[in-house]
Order: structure tokens, then C-alpha cells, then sequence
């Protein structure tokens, strides 16, 4: 009895090779799936939305992407680029910790600083980086906002700011805690020159921040959905055993208890900035 | 004695607190209530006292001493509207020109739902910046515990004073360990390595004096301690760069520690 062959080809090569070649995926192309509405966004695409899903999501930047955003092109000068961290109280692991963190963020430390025009107005900046020891302040944090806060007053100059944080870094103990202090003098004698200072909550934002400068901007506003509290979420939840309301220290969630001044997304903060510099340079009441 | 001994010492609830103080300093003490704007904190007591003949505005976070009045004084956590009274009292001092004096004992600011809603952060901040420029001298005594920023708030002073053995800092030796090496029992290393004992804090110039528990209690202890706050506010009371030096004194911090480092190492 002679072999009978099923040759029903199983797939495409065994009927005779593709047709049409599959869409190729470009290599350099990779995609980023929304935490939000679960899908998958190229790259590409993200970044021409100012990093922001379609729905509406704020994925995270680096302080450097920030700062490209939210200035007139070739206009940002940085300051205090050279200060870097030591560790003032030889905490264990924080050397090395410093040196991974330096190589995986690319930067010396967790906020840039420099003069820049928004909308063709001077102003100072700092945008703090997530992407180093999340934006933890440390003394050099401190130093480099406070410093930019008495040059700011020295040229009468507006400041605007980023935040990003989970906190006073630990590993420089109180030397780190006193920057809370430090900084708010800083911004104090800013404002007491009747300087304005601007301030924008993007995810994360807690901890000593919270507690000193993101909360002193004379307009705060906040990214869609970020975080922004003092006392972290699980720790509250921990310490009362009680779950928390929905939304609980969402930007949204201040708007409502009167601490944050508007909610503006990331394709409008260029102009919203750019509007309330405008609005408070020059045309005050002459006495 | 090692430095979670000292933490140990501190969180007794048969240490002296903040009301101790206040009962044997003061020849009279009137105490004031409420934020006007939301509720009174019973973690914060504030009034006015009288130092001899001078009167002090007093802010002092109370722990309280049986399990009573602990969770009545939500064992000296304040919330957000504690540290607005104490900031209506601070103003209230600067008006009728009277030193403040603080005595801060508190494990932390209150971590709750109720504290994140009425801006917990934001009452603080507030306070950071406020003090920096109240123009009466202040002075402010770590009694006991000095934990993080819910300490901090009421120590934006002039002098910073600690108790031999309180202690101050940025975060609790158990949270510390238990975020960097997933082990809160590890507290008692770490406490040594967060330098947050008195001896500590005077040496990183944090603190400008170490006032000694010898005597703690004693008639004498009280009596050279209302003589240190004498002398101290009446010599600052003469100085008239009093608001620069204080900018100074939180200026220094890590001003020094900042070194640059090429960016080429990078």
C-alpha cells in the first residue's frame, strides 16, 4: 500500500514562503505599554506628545527633557553644573550608591539649575530628576536651589521650578533635613523682594520637599495624576489600618482641598508658564 | 551608651515633657488654643509664661505621660493646624515684641489621612519660612525626640538647644533600615550612622548647646536653665543682625560638604 502524504502545508514557509514580508517593527522603534489604558505607544509617538500617552497619562522625564521642553530653544544656561554630592557623614553605601546613580541618571545630581527665557522672559529654573535617588534632597539639592534662589533675588528674577522627590535624603541625615530650612529662607527673602516664584508638583513629590519649597511657590500647579503628599501613602495606610479614599494625594485630590492653585497637562505648561510670567512682570500699580 | 540607647531614653514616656518644663519655668502660664481656621491641636500647647519678669510666648509639643493623655495628646504628633497655631502664636509674639521659646518632643509630624488633606506639608513649609524671618529672638530645646521635619518646624531658631540625651533626626532609625536594608531591626546600627544624638548634632554645628540631664527634674536644673534662656534672649535681643545671623546659621549647612567634580568623570 503506497504511503499517502497529508501535505497540507503548515504554515507560511511550508506553502511557499511570504507573500508579503511581515510590517517590519524598526529596531530603533521600541514601545512603552500606558499604565494607564494598557496600550502600546511607540516611542516616537510619545515624544511628540510631550511624553504623555493619548489618554491623558504623564509618563516620567529626565529633568534634561524638562528643561529642552519648557524653554525657548538654545536659551537655558546652566548653573552649579560642577556641584556634586560628597557623603558628609561616611553613611554606609552611599558612596557607591552615588556612583551607580551618577552613571544610570547621567547627571551629578537630582536637580538642574541655570537662567533660561520661557516665552522669551528671563527667569530661573530648576527641574529636579527623578532618575537620581528620586530626586532625594541632599545638601548639594539644597545648596544648588538655595543658591539659586539669592542669585534670582541679586537679578530680580522670577523663578520657576520643577519638583520631583521622595524626600529629604536619609543618607546625608540632618545635614539634609536642615536644607528644608535652608531653602525656605532662601525662597522667603526671594519673595519678601517681591519676586514671584512659580512652582509646578509632577509625580512624585513628597516628604521634606513638600515640606519646604514645592509648597512655597507663590502659584502652585500640578501635572495630571501626580502624586503629591508628606507622609507616604502606605506608610498612612500602615500606621491607621484604614484604606485610603480613592485618588488619595492624587494633584487632583489637593486641587480639591485648596493646595494646589490649577492642574495644567504637559502640552499646556509652556503656555501657562509663559501667561502668568507675563502676568507678573511689569504693569503693577505705580505709586 | 550608644546612640539607640539615646533613642531608647528619649521615647520613654517617664522622661520629662514638654508641660514638666512648663509648670517649673514659669512663675504663670496662660495657655492660648486653636488655629482659627480649623480645630486645636492638643499636641502643641501654646500660651504665653513668664520667665521672672519677661514674657515668653511658649509653642511645646507634649507627648503626654500615662496612655491617656498620650492618645489625647496623639502622642505628639502634631497636624497641620498645630503647627498654624503655633505660627499665630509666633506672630502674635512678633507683634508685642516677646521671645519665643519652643520645646520640641515629637517622633514626627502626623502621618494621617486628615493631616495630608488639611496640607500637612504646606503647614510646615509655611512654618520653615515664616520663622526665618520673625523678627523676636527664638530659641528652641530638643527635649526629647527631634524627628524629622515635624521637629524642624518648630526649630527654625536662633539657638538650638538639646537635651543630653534627646536626639534629631531627618528619619527614624527604624524607617531607615527598614527602607535601605529591608530590616527594621537593623535600627540600632543605623542609629549610630544618622548621627543623631546631641554630641552629634553639636559637632556638625546643628545645635549650639548640650544642656545636661545631671540634675534633670531638680529645682537647680530648672533654675539654670531659666537663667541660660535669660542671658541668651537678652543678648539677642541686642543684636541687631539677629535675622541675618539666622540666615546664616541654616545657611552654612552643606555649603562647605559640596565639592565639583569634572563632568567629564561622568
Amino acid at each position: 500500500m503506497p504511503l499517502k502524504f497529508n501535505f497540507k502545508p503548515k504554515n507560511e514557509l511550508e506553502h511557499g514562503g511570504r507573500s508579503v514580508a511581515p510590517v517590519q517593527q524598526d529596531a530603533s522603534e521600541p514601545e512603552k505599554v500606558c499604565p494607564n489604558c494598557r496600550k502600546s505607544v511607540p516611542i516616537s509617538k510619545l515624544w511628540a506628545n510631550w511624553n504623555t500617552c493619548a489618554c491623558g497619562h504623564h509618563f516620567r522625564m529626565t529633568a534634561r527633557q524638562r528643561v529642552r521642553f519648557i524653554t525657548d530653544k538654545d536659551s537655558f544656561e546652566e548653573f552649579y553644573g560642577d556641584l556634586t554630592a560628597v557623603d558628609p557623614l561616611s553613611f554606609p553605601g552611599y558612596q557607591k550608591k552615588l556612583e551607580t546613580t551618577r552613571l544610570v541618571s547621567k547627571e551629578p545630581e537630582a536637580v538642574i539649575c541655570g537662567k533660561a527665557t520661557i516665552g522669551k522672559i528671563p527667569c530661573c529654573l530648576f527641574v529636579m530628576e527623578s532618575y537620581f535617588m528620586m530626586g532625594s534632597m541632599g545638601t548639594v539639592v539644597g545648596e544648588k536651589i538655595t543658591r539659586l534662589f539669592e542669585y534670582a533675588l541679586e537679578h530680580r528674577l522670577p523663578v520657576v521650578g520643577y519638583t520631583v522627590s521622595g524626600g529629604a535624603r536619609m543618607q546625608e541625615g540632618l545635614l539634609s533635613l536642615m536644607q528644608m530650612a535652608k531653602t525656605s529662607g532662601a525662597v522667603k527673602r526671594h519673595s519678601d523682594a517681591g519676586l514671584f516664584y512659580l512652582v509646578i508638583l509632577t509625580d512624585p513629590t513628597t516628604g521634606g520637599v513638600t515640606a519646604s519649597f514645592a509648597m512655597e511657590g507663590d502659584i502652585v500647579l500640578a501635572e495630571p495624576g501626580a502624586t503629591v503628599g508628606f507622609a507616604g501613602a502606605r506608610v498612612i495606610e500602615q500606621t491607621t489600618r484604614k484604606s485610603l479614599p480613592k485618588g488619595f494625594q492624587q494633584a487632583e485630590f489637593l486641587v480639591d482641598h485648596g493646595f494646589v492653585d490649577a492642574i495644567v497637562p504637559r502640552q499646556k505648561q509652556k503656555s501657562a508658564v509663559t501667561r502668568l510670567l507675563k502676568l507678573h512682570c511689569g504693569g503693577e500699580l505705580k505709586s | 551608651m550608644t546612640a539607640y540607647d539615646r533613642v531608647k531614653i528619649a521615647r520613654s514616656s517617664k522622661r520629662l515633657t514638654s508641660l514638666d518644663y512648663i509648670h517649673n519655668l514659669f512663675k504663670s502660664f496662660f495657655e492660648l488654643h486653636g488655629d482659627r481656621r480649623f480645630a486645636d491641636d492638643a499636641a502643641i500647647i501654646g500660651g504665653i509664661g513668664q520667665l521672672d519678669t519677661l514674657p515668653v510666648t511658649v509653642i511645646a509639643i507634649e507627648k503626654g505621660h500615662s496612655a491617656k493623655e498620650r492618645v489625647y495628646r496623639s502622642f505628639g504628633a502634631p497636624n497641620p493646624e498645630g503647627y498654624r497655631k503655633a505660627l499665630r502664636l509666633m506672630k502674635q509674639a512678633e507683634k508685642f515684641r516677646r521671645p519665643v521659646l519652643c520645646l520640641v518632643d515629637t517622633s514626627g509630624a502626623f502621618c494621617g489621612v486628615g493631616a495630608e488633606e488639611r496640607g500637612q506639608g504646606q503647614a510646615i513649609a509655611e512654618n520653615l519660612m515664616e520663622m526665618m524671618t520673625l523678627n523676636v529672638p527664638v530659641i528652641s530645646i530638643l527635649i526629647g525626640e527631634g524627628g524629622s521635619g515635624g521637629a524642624l518646624a518648630l526649630s527654625v531658631a536662633d539657638r538650638v538647644w538639646m537635651l543630653e540625651n534627646a536626639v534629631y533626626s531627618v528619619i527614624s532609625p527604624e524607617g531607615c533600615a527598614s527602607i535601605l536594608w529591608k530590616d527594621a531591626n537593623k535600627a540600632e546600627t543605623v542609629a549610630t550612622h544618622l548621627k543623631l544624638t546631641a554630641q552629634d548634632a553639636l559637632e556638625l554645628g546643628v545645635i549650639e548647646r548640650i544642656i545636661s540631664e545631671k540634675s534633670m527634674g531638680q529645682p537647680e536644673f530648672y533654675m539654670q536653665l531659666r537663667e541660660m534662656l535669660l542671658t541668651e534672649f537678652a543678648a539677642l535681643a541686642r543684636d541687631e543682625e539677629m535675622l541675618e545671623k539666622r540666615y546664616a546659621r541654616f545657611r552654612a549647612f552643606g555649603a562647605a560638604t559640596a565639592t565639583t567634580i569634572e563632568r567629564t568623570s561622568l
